[in-house]
């Protein structure tokens, strides 16, 4: 008994344990979005959040504790980041092929993901705090986290809410767009990718292999994009 | 790997250090991801060099954001009190957005097409 409980006060004081359990979590994540036919609604992340999530509620250990573990893996998010600009760079021929749509698409889809959402905040009276999360939250994860730090958002709220668009942007993407009679792959691809990140990205791939691409261009350059825009459209609803 | 390792924690760097020099909003490894690009277009060999690392990192990024979203334990409680008005700003913006990105998309190509 005692045995037992001098090793569980060494592991939860160490970074070994939480490391552990999170990739074993994205492990068990992963395996299930497999056998789900990599369906957007069963996304490996948020199956890994809910694990440890639970995990951590059992044995009573505090947030701060699992992110000194957890830390190392969260730190990959910088060089991740860094790694985006080279799909970019793969498909640069073709920004240059269709450059004005591009940018004009970009421009007033990054636009609307973050106006749209801080008019809907504002409206239903959520905090500042929860604004400032909120407003990149079409953004990938590891820069929609960089972005709300810097506006006084609260990033681990951000990680989350970038995570529920993605799912639910991949999943209403193709009846949405085919309610709206779009049929060009491209312009398709690109504004799931503006929308809705890596996951709508993924969900792009499925269906169409421009659309991929183009999903792929959008969220990369919407990263930037975002980055530019948000603290300047913020700033309008303080 | 330990190479392209370091030329990409090096941009990060070079980003971070940008970015808070000159006090940009715009997040360190995102400036560090345009240096990525501008290097490859003046040295297409680093693109090449870069590409196994790059690949690694990339088919592994939703694991990276792991350790932040489990970060929502500590706000159950704003998720509680204030989910009915999150869940309508995240659905009715990311619809909208998709809608209006592919709409001004086809509609640029169209009126290009009738100027040519």
């Amino acid at each position: 008994m005692t045995d037992a409980a001098l090793i569980w006060s060494y592991l939860s004081r160490g970074p070994l344990l939480w490391l552990t359990a999170t990739l074993f979590a994205y492990w068990i994540g992963d395996r299930c979005f497999r056998a789900a036919g990599r369906q957007s609604w069963a996304n490996p992340v948020m199956v890994a959040v809910a694990l440890l999530a639970v995990l951590l509620e059992l044995t009573g250990t505090s947030y701060q504790t699992y992110f000194e573990g957890a830390q190392f893996v969260h730190f990959m998010l910088g060089p991740a980041t860094v790694a985006l600009g080279m799909p970019l760079f793969d498909n640069l021929h073709r920004v240059r092929k269709a450059l004005l749509p591009l940018l004009a698409a970009l421009t007033a889809g990054s636009l609307t993901a973050v106006v749209s959402v801080l008019v809907i905040a504002k409206a239903t009276g959520l905090s500042p705090v929860m604004m400032a999360s909120l407003a990149p939250k079409s953004t990938t994860a590891p820069v929609a986290i960089g972005i709300a730090e810097g506006l006084g958002g609260e990033p681990t709220i951000t990680a989350v809410l970038v995570l529920l668009t993605g799912i639910f942007g991949a999943i209403i993407a193709t009846p949405l767009l085919n309610l709206l009679k779009i049929h060009d792959w491209r312009a398709r691809g690109l504004s799931v990718g503006v929308a809705a990140h890596g996951i709508g990205t993924a969900r792009a791939f499925q269906v169409n292999e421009t659309a991929g691409a183009f999903a792929g261009i959008g969220m990369g350059l919407n990263a930037v994009l975002t980055a530019i825009i948000a603290p300047l459209v913020l700033h309008l609803f303080q | 790997m330990i190479p392209a390792l370091a030329i990409l924690l090096s941009f990060q760097l070079i980003g971070e250090i940008a970015a808070r020099g000159l006090g940009l909003t715009v997040p360190g490894p995102v400036i560090g991801m345009m240096l990525l690009v501008a290097s490859c277009l003046i040295r297409p060999s680093l693109a090449e060099m870069l590409r196994p690392v790059v690949r690694g990192l990339l088919a592994n990024l939703s694991l990276f954001f792991v350790p932040a979203g489990v970060g929502v334990v500590a706000h159950m409680a704003e998720f509680r009190s204030d989910g009915l008005a999150i869940a309508l700003a995240l659905t009715v913006s990311t619809a909208l957005a998709i809608a209006v990105g592919a709409l001004v998309f086809v509609g640029v190509v169209r009126l290009l097409g009738r100027h040519e």
